[in-house]
């Protein structure tokens, strides 16, 4: 109970701080519709002019959806956690009877609440401006939300560590790390597109799972649950090394005394 | 609320690569004591501080506080003490209750809202309660910062500079309420400090440090006596450049 009380208190600091500055709000809610508006209409001229996009009407829009998920939950730890290294507060906190694993478990909170939020958001807008509901994937929308989110929160979790490891320069290890993955995740085309020495390093990604999950859903209406545990599984271990990688950068933070000088 | 030995430091050591921040230092602080590490920049008091709350682990050695070793069971302990340094900072775009609100819930304080009416009015905060963080002085910060150290009334209080950025009055009352609150509730207060009046008013042990290694020990009177000076600020002098003026007020 005590755990808790402490990561209500830590996703209280950051509700506190989006709730007094609006370029952080609306920032959460701004990428993930502009994204939206563009891939609609990207969209709407393919069903007219590509025979794979007409199949399965609304497939560009639901594989930008469910990439924003993969990207606001690995950027929503990330910038939580940068947000204490920007202020310096690190000290205070680790002083604190706050954990390690507490602070973790704020920051995965904090990512899912910014992921709902911002997704949540472009994908209500998708109904009234292109008759497409995401909605409409049924439950195994769900299975790939969260296999999505667990993937971003590992992510965040491994980029948090190598900043608090190498200060605020690394910075850019946020961006870096997520559009490496993307043009083998298989978004918007099958994973058999890729050249066929790249394909097994495709397959290692729970992202491509669930990409391909989502096209076996739209265009041959087939859940296919060993897509989905064979996402699952690798999460398990993706989340694994990303907890193992941020413990390891604080007992290193702590072993160079980086906790009382965080920064560039 | 006494402990024999509320702070002990045995043979720790601190090296980064072949510096040695903290060489072979040992101390124990008894309970209900205000000591002061007293020692020039680079002296190792910053790292000290650092490894005794357990945000920087030593080469070697032990480090205990209300006899819980800081090493291997911090989380034990870390209620019962707390920390306060102008050199580290609270979200800057919080308000000052927001933070203290925060750190309270960190702290598990039952009644937060009444204790941080009573610390705002004893550090005079209440005014920029609602005022960002990042907009106040410095030492209005400090207070503050005093403040969220205050909230979970340590046992063990740790504190960096305390009166840094303050004007003489407020850095006076500051230098009141923290004796006040160790007459109160015997807490055992360490510092680290330049401030040398600070030290004369308010320690009642002096722990003097150079290039990483304790040099002296001994209340502010003992130590003017031992090195026959008028003024601690003579004697960090002495100490600092390693004059090797020992002894010649009687004390050896």
């Amino acid at each position: 109970m005590q755990s808790l009380g402490r990561i209500y208190a830590m996703v209280l600091r950051y509700v506190y701080l989006v709730r007094r500055s609006w370029p952080r709000l609306l920032e959460m809610i701004y990428w993930p519709a502009v994204q939206l508006i563009l891939w609609g209409f990207i969209s709407k001229f393919f069903e007219t002019n590509s025979t794979w996009v007409a199949q399965a009407s609304g497939v560009l829009m639901a594989a930008v959806l469910l990439w924003d998920v993969l990207f606001r939950a690995h950027l929503g730890v990330s910038l939580a956690f940068f947000e204490e290294m920007y202020s310096r507060n690190l000290g205070h906190l680790f002083v604190s009877p706050l954990r390690v694993w507490e602070l973790a478990g704020a920051l995965l909170t904090i990512s899912l609440l910014r992921t709902v939020i911002g997704i949540g958001g472009a994908a209500l807008l998708a109904i009234p401006l292109y008759d497409f509901s995401i909605f409409g994937l049924g439950l195994p929308l769900l299975g790939f939300f969260a296999n999505l989110l667990v993937m971003g929160w590992a992510i965040g979790l491994l980029v948090s560590g190598l900043v608090l490891r190498y200060g605020l320069g690394a910075e850019s290890f946020a961006w870096v790390s997520i559009f490496a993955i993307a043009p083998i995740s298989g978004i918007y085309y099958p994973i058999s597109v890729l050249p066929e020495w790249l394909q097994p390093v495709a397959w290692l990604l729970p992202s491509s799972h669930v990409f391909e999950g989502m096209r076996a859903v739209m265009f041959e209406h087939v859940f296919r649950s060993d897509l989905m545990w064979r996402a699952a599984g690798l999460n398990i271990i993706y989340l694994l090394m990303g907890v193992g990688a941020f413990l390891l950068a604080f007992n290193s933070a702590r072993t160079r005394g980086l906790l009382l000088r965080v920064g560039e | 609320m006494k402990h024999s030995s509320a702070v002990s430091v045995r043979e720790v050591s601190k090296y980064y690569n072949q510096v040695r921040a903290v060489d072979t230092v040992s101390f124990e602080i008894e309970g209900g004591a205000i000591c002061a590490l007293l020692g020039g920049n680079g002296a190792g008091k910053t790292t000290l501080l650092s490894m005794l709350l357990g945000l920087l682990l030593p080469t070697c050695g032990e480090l205990s506080i209300l006899g819980t070793d800081m090493r291997r069971h911090r989380y034990q302990v870390l209620h019962r003490i707390n920390f306060s340094s102008p050199y580290v900072d609270l979200p800057q775009r919080l308000t000052v209750r927001e933070n203290l609100l925060v750190y309270a819930r960190l702290y598990g304080i039952k009644h937060l809202r009444q204790r941080l009416a009573e610390l705002a009015g004893q550090l005079a905060i209440t005014e920029f309660l609602d005022r960002a963080y990042g907009s106040l002085s410095a030492g209005q910060k400090t207070r503050v910062s005093l403040a969220k150290s205050l909230l979970n009334r340590p046992e063990v209080l740790l504190l960096d500079e305390p009166t840094a950025s303050l004007d003489p009055d407020t850095a006076a009352s500051i230098r009141q309420l923290l004796r006040e609150y160790q007459r109160d509730t015997g807490a055992t207060l360490l510092m680290a400090t330049h401030n040398m009046l600070e030290v004369e008013r308010l320690c009642d042990d002096v722990i003097m440090l150079r290039a990483g290694k304790v040099v002296d020990r001994g209340s502010p009177d003992w130590l003017l006596q031992r090195y026959g000076r008028d003024t601690l600020e003579d004697v960090f002098i002495d100490v600092a450049r390693d004059t090797g003026r020992v002894g010649n007020g009687g004390g050896e």
